[in-house]
């Protein structure tokens, strides 16, 4: 009685694992098939140019706008914090290396997730269940090379942008909070950012938003591509690659700054 | 063409005369194809031959696998057991690249019509010239013109799939199926939904296109008993098995009951479905 139930545990536990094994194997083999296709010739410069108009060029306005918030609040805080320590002519370096390195990056990757991410889950989900990725076989063109790898690339040219146009953002919206709310010196708030911040700073930063991109572009295209039946299908599909990019984002997040640290 | 007894035109792709059978050089070959879905044998032990250069039909009840059938023909699905065999090579043998190649020699009309929604008719029906024919966009509008006028769609070309009726969109998805002149054209169900005057108006393209080129062609269709003047061979399935294979007048005289009953649709006989 007792080994049957743990048999039947471990026969469950085994059939658990393999499932997760054969999951992740499957994503593997997905993005490495992208990557390959995205790689070599022939590279579908409309295509991918459609792309970037709508992940990055469409998204520059919410990420200005989360930007500029961002930066506003990073400088009343930080204000707050660096005055216990009478050092407020600090305040330039801390909010644009808390942008450079950390919430630029990461911020931007979260917006582009919902904005972008979820839409192209829906778009390529939709194919799925039309049978328009189907036609496309028949038709003798491989989807992952004219469906997920312009795609891929897109991400990994937008997020980075993007990125980097939320930190001037947000550096400027700090500007405004600090310098003229607070008083501040302007000068003292660029010209300690000028002295603090390096080149290593922004590379860190680089790096980041290029994993970042690779993950929101892998997950969402891979669930999309992979949707579950009809239109609750690509429903869930959608939450998941929302839900799973970022937290990956966050995950990765962590380590990627504990080895560039 | 000539008139049947009920006045409408009737083509003759008989011409050929009927395929009787035990062809030497069938194009398509199934070999014992079986396939599981959900558990369920949804294709069981199917063997069959399409043909070279005639019009193969494929009847039976819905759900009885029609559909599966076609997918399997162009490797869009592999069988669990069994082969698909084209020119006697088998497609799930193939590595990616090839089998992207030979599906450059076929055509395919979903039952869905499968449309991209994001692309106009004009150029859902561009799209397989300009993705592989490397065709001057010049000659490429010329053909897909040609092609939209010849199904009655030649108003809706900046259309886009949601705008478009059932019968317009299958319409749209059959002119993109036989707009690069593949060599073997699987249909289904190509005049669901349509009026009786575009059934029979698209009926006449495709045996015009037949006559044409003499291409081969697989037709899944519910239109009994009027497919028999447009075909020279039929299969009929049941429940993911073949019933009986024969010559149109070999299934319309067929003295298999349950052929029998589904060629008439009696409610009675050995298929009891309400
Ligand atoms: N993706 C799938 N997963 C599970 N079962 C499926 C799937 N596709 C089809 N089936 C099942 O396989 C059987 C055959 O389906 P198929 O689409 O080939 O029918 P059909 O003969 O084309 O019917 P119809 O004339 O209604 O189009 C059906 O019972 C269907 O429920
Ligand atoms: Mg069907």
């Amino acid at each position: 009685m007792i080994t049957e139930t743990v048999l039947s545990f471990a026969e469950a536990l085994g059939a658990r694992v393999l499932r997760a094994t054969g999951f992740l194997g499957r994503m593997g083999i997905f993005l490495g098939a992208a990557l390959v296709r995205a790689a070599l010739p022939p590279y579908r410069v409309g295509n991918i140019l459609r792309q970037v108009h709508f992940i990055g060029v469409k998204s520059v306005f919410v990420i200005s706008l989360t930007a500029a918030f961002t930066g506003m609040v990073l400088a009343l805080q930080g204000y707050y914090t660096l005055r216990k320590f009478g050092s407020e002519g600090l305040l330039g370096p801390a909010v644009a290396l808390s942008l450079i390195r950390e919430l630029g990056p990461v911020l931007s990757a979260l917006m582009v997730t919902g904005r972008a991410g979820s839409a192209l889950t829906a778009e390529i989900g939709i194919m799925r269940i039309g049978e328009q990725i189907d036609s496309l076989e028949t038709m003798g063109i491989d989807p992952i090379r004219f469906l997920v790898a312009p795609r891929l690339l897109a991400f990994l040219l937008s997020v980075p942008l993007l990125t980097a146009i939320f930190d001037v953002v947000g550096i400027y919206g700090g500007y405004l909070v600090g310098v003229h709310l607070l008083g501040v010196n302007g000068g003292v708030y660029f010209g300690e950012m000028k002295a603090s911040v390096e080149l290593a700073d922004v590379a860190n930063g680089v790096w980041k938003s290029l994993a970042f991109s690779l993950i929101i572009a892998w997950v969402c295209t891979f669930k999309g591509y992979f949707t579950g039946r009809g239109a609750e299908g690509v429903s869930n599909a959608t939450t998941s690659a929302v839900v799973v990019s970022s937290v990956l984002v966050l995950v990765c997040d962590y380590f990627l700054t504990s080895v560039l640290l | 063409m000539m008139m049947n007894a009920n006045g409408n035109a009737k083509c003759e792709p008989c011409a050929l005369g009927p395929y009787t059978g035990g062809n030497p050089d069938p194009i398509l070959r199934l070999v014992g194809v079986e396939k599981t879905l959900d558990g369920r044998k949804v294709i069981d032990g199917i063997t069959l031959e399409i043909p070279r250069r005639r019009i193969t039909a494929i009847i039976g009840l819905s759900g009885a696998g029609k559909s599966l059938l076609l997918k399997h023909m162009i490797g869009l699905m592999k069988p669990d057991r069994g082969q698909v065999l084209l020119d006697g090579a088998d497609i799930n043998r193939y590595s990616r690249r090839a089998l992207y190649e030979v599906r450059r020699r076929f055509g395919m009309l979903f039952q869905t019509g499968a449309l991209f929604d994001s692309l106009t008719v004009y150029e859902n029906v561009a799209f397989p010239l300009r993705e592989k024919s490397g065709m001057p966009e010049g000659e490429i509008r010329e053909k897909v013109l040609r092609i939209l006028r010849n199904v009655g769609l030649e108003n809706a070309l900046e259309k886009f799939p949601d705008e478009l009726s059932g019968g317009m969109v299958r319409r749209a998805a059959l002119a993109r199926a036989v707009v690069t002149d593949p060599e073997i054209i699987l249909f289904d169900e190509p005049t669901t939904g349509l009026d009786p005057i575009i059934r029979n108006s698209i009926l006449h393209l495709i045996c015009r296109t037949y006559h044409e080129h003499h291409f081969t062609m697989v037709m899944v269709s519910h239109d009994l008993p009027d497919i028999f003047q447009w075909c020279h061979h039929v299969v009929v399935v049941h429940n993911g098995k073949v019933v009986e294979v024969g010559t149109p007048d070999g299934i319309r005289n067929s003295v298999n009951p349950f052929v029998r009953q589904l060629v008439e649709g009696d409610i009675t006989g050995p298929l009891q479905l309400m």
